[in-house]
């Protein structure tokens, strides 16, 4: 199973402030000109995703934050980096994925999503990304009828 | 650079997913495509034209992972994430399921059919690769191998003698044959820092050419036991060794590979969403059995709009290709040099 449920990880996790909504400028408002995504807009799509065991946002939790996500709209380029509250967290895996499935369906097809832990933060780091990145075992993740529901949990208020 | 060109022959669009992978059969008048609409499809030519002549939707309840026809053309195989195998029998004229294969744990990710016709192999991310002997229409498990530490990824027989490569995402090769009635793994390829997604052999059989999420292609070379180089062979069997890595050239995973058996070209395809065509270097500089240089003499950017799955080299015109991609559609080329 790509998940296990088990009891809570991070009884007690760190809950951080938010930040205020994005100002729009005049020139993202001038419907003439093409406004490239950046990297607040792509944040502003995944803060709001539940922490599938706390109430709590990712963005809350300090699990997704702006400066680890990096975008170049013009090579459809898009990465993002997230940080497990705890390194030992079985829940990576799960987290990881419903950003990937909520950039799936938010973002033009057109853009390579990669889904990364922020480096030296997880123990293990390096099966995760793998498991992430590897989209024929995503696809079959994402016909489980069990683990989609968990996700759209996740993502319901988004 | 070599002149080369590209030119699409056509678009064969009616899938409602992603297209996993194509297949043709061996005089290439019919091509088979899989998808994650859970449909299979045969597509033929009719006044000039590829049209879809069958569309199967009622066999499996998942994604249909992989397509693959019997060497004489009458059978085709397909394996699903529903765990299952089903064998098609087109001898009446219309395409018939006559069998369904069950044993694995859970998604079967390849299929393909030995030369003889008398093998079949599966692999499934159970880790097992599973060989079946067919006999007037009866399927046996032969053989379950559990050598690969993780998710098999594809399955492909050898263009001769009935030997079977299996790769995976424990980012080896394996390599099996039959052995006192039983099926042993004989060698085991390791090389590629990530997952191995494709592996084709050439003509001949003595090489192999693998893809790899590492975004590398390698070119593995079998030695013979006395063999001139003086590599130590186990008893009786061949021993592969990596003579060429093809670094730099894509720039995401690369999910499929093939050697064309009638000009000796290797074709890749990618996350990248380009189509790349590699030709051996045949300079005399070179000692072009253990060290070859590959050059890149074919590169087609964006040749879909999504990453691409898997292609093929028609295997009676050699100039055609096909190739499939998420982006739901089946691309027809023509490419020559």
């Amino acid at each position: 199973a790509i998940i296990k449920m088990s009891g809570l990880q991070n009884a007690n996790p760190e809950i951080y402030e938010s930040v205020g909504d994005r100002i729009v400028t005049d020139e993202e408002k001038n419907e003439e000109v093409y406004d490239c995504f950046d990297a607040r807009e792509i944040f502003d799509l995944i803060r709001y995703i539940n922490d599938p065991e706390h109430p709590l946002t990712l963005e809350q939790l300090n699990v997704v934050e702006e400066k680890n996500i990096q975008i170049d709209d013009t090579q459809n380029s898009l990465q993002v980096y997230f940080t497990p509250t705890i390194p030992h967290c079985s829940m990576a895996t799960l987290i990881g994925l419903s950003i990937r499935v909520l950039l799936l369906r938010s973002l033009p097809s057109r853009f390579k999503v990669d889904v990364m832990i922020s480096p030296g933060t997880h123990v293990s780091e390096t099966a995760v990304n793998k498991q992430l990145a590897d989209k024929e075992r995503v696809a079959a993740a994402l016909e489980n009828i069990h683990l989609l529901n968990v996700i759209n949990q996740c993502l319901k208020m988004c | 650079f070599v002149k080369m060109s590209f030119n699409l022959v056509q678009s064969l669009d009616s899938h409602q997913d992603r297209v996993w992978c194509v297949s043709w059969n061996p005089k290439g008048n019919l091509l088979a495509s899989c998808s994650s609409d859970r449909t299979i499809k045969i597509w033929g030519k009719e006044g000039g034209i590829w049209i879809c002549k069958s569309s199967f939707a009622d066999q499996h309840n998942r994604t249909v992972r992989s397509v693959s026809w019997s060497p004489c053309g009458n059978f085709l195989a397909a394996a699903s994430f529903d765990a299952t195998v089903s064998i098609w029998d087109r001898r009446n004229g219309e395409f018939e399921c006559i069998a369904t294969l069950e044993g694995h744990e859970n998604e079967v990710k390849s299929v393909a059919w030995s030369c003889s016709g008398n093998y079949l192999a599966t692999c499934s991310r159970d880790k097992s690769v599973w060989i079946w002997q067919t006999e007037e229409e009866e399927y046996e498990c032969a053989s379950v191998l559990s050598k690969h530490t993780q998710d098999v990824k594809a399955v492909v027989w050898h263009p001769n003698i009935d030997i079977v490569a299996s790769c995976s995402y424990d980012d080896t090769i394996n390599l099996y044959k039959e052995d006192d009635d039983d099926w042993v793994c004989f060698d085991s390829l390791a090389g590629h820092t990530s997952t191995v997604w494709s592996i084709s052999f050439n003509k001949s059989g003595d090489r192999i050419v693998s893809s790899s999420d590492d975004k590398t292609l390698k070119i593995w070379q079998s030695y013979e036991p006395k063999n001139m180089e003086g590599i130590k062979v186990k008893q009786n069997s061949s021993c592969w060794k990596c003579i060429c890595t093809l670094a730099g050239y894509h720039l995401r995973p690369i999910y499929s590979v093939d050697w064309n058996h009638q000009n000796d070209l290797i074709a890749s395809c990618s996350a990248d969403d380009s189509i790349k065509i590699f030709k051996q270097d045949d300079a005399e500089c070179f000692d072009k059995r253990n060290e070859p240089v590959f050059n890149l003499v074919g590169n087609l950017e964006k040749a879909h709009l999504q990453d691409i799955n898997c292609l093929k080299w028609n295997p009676k015109d050699s100039s055609i290709l096909a190739s499939c991609s998420d982006d739901m559609s089946i691309k027809i080329w023509n490419f020559s040099l």
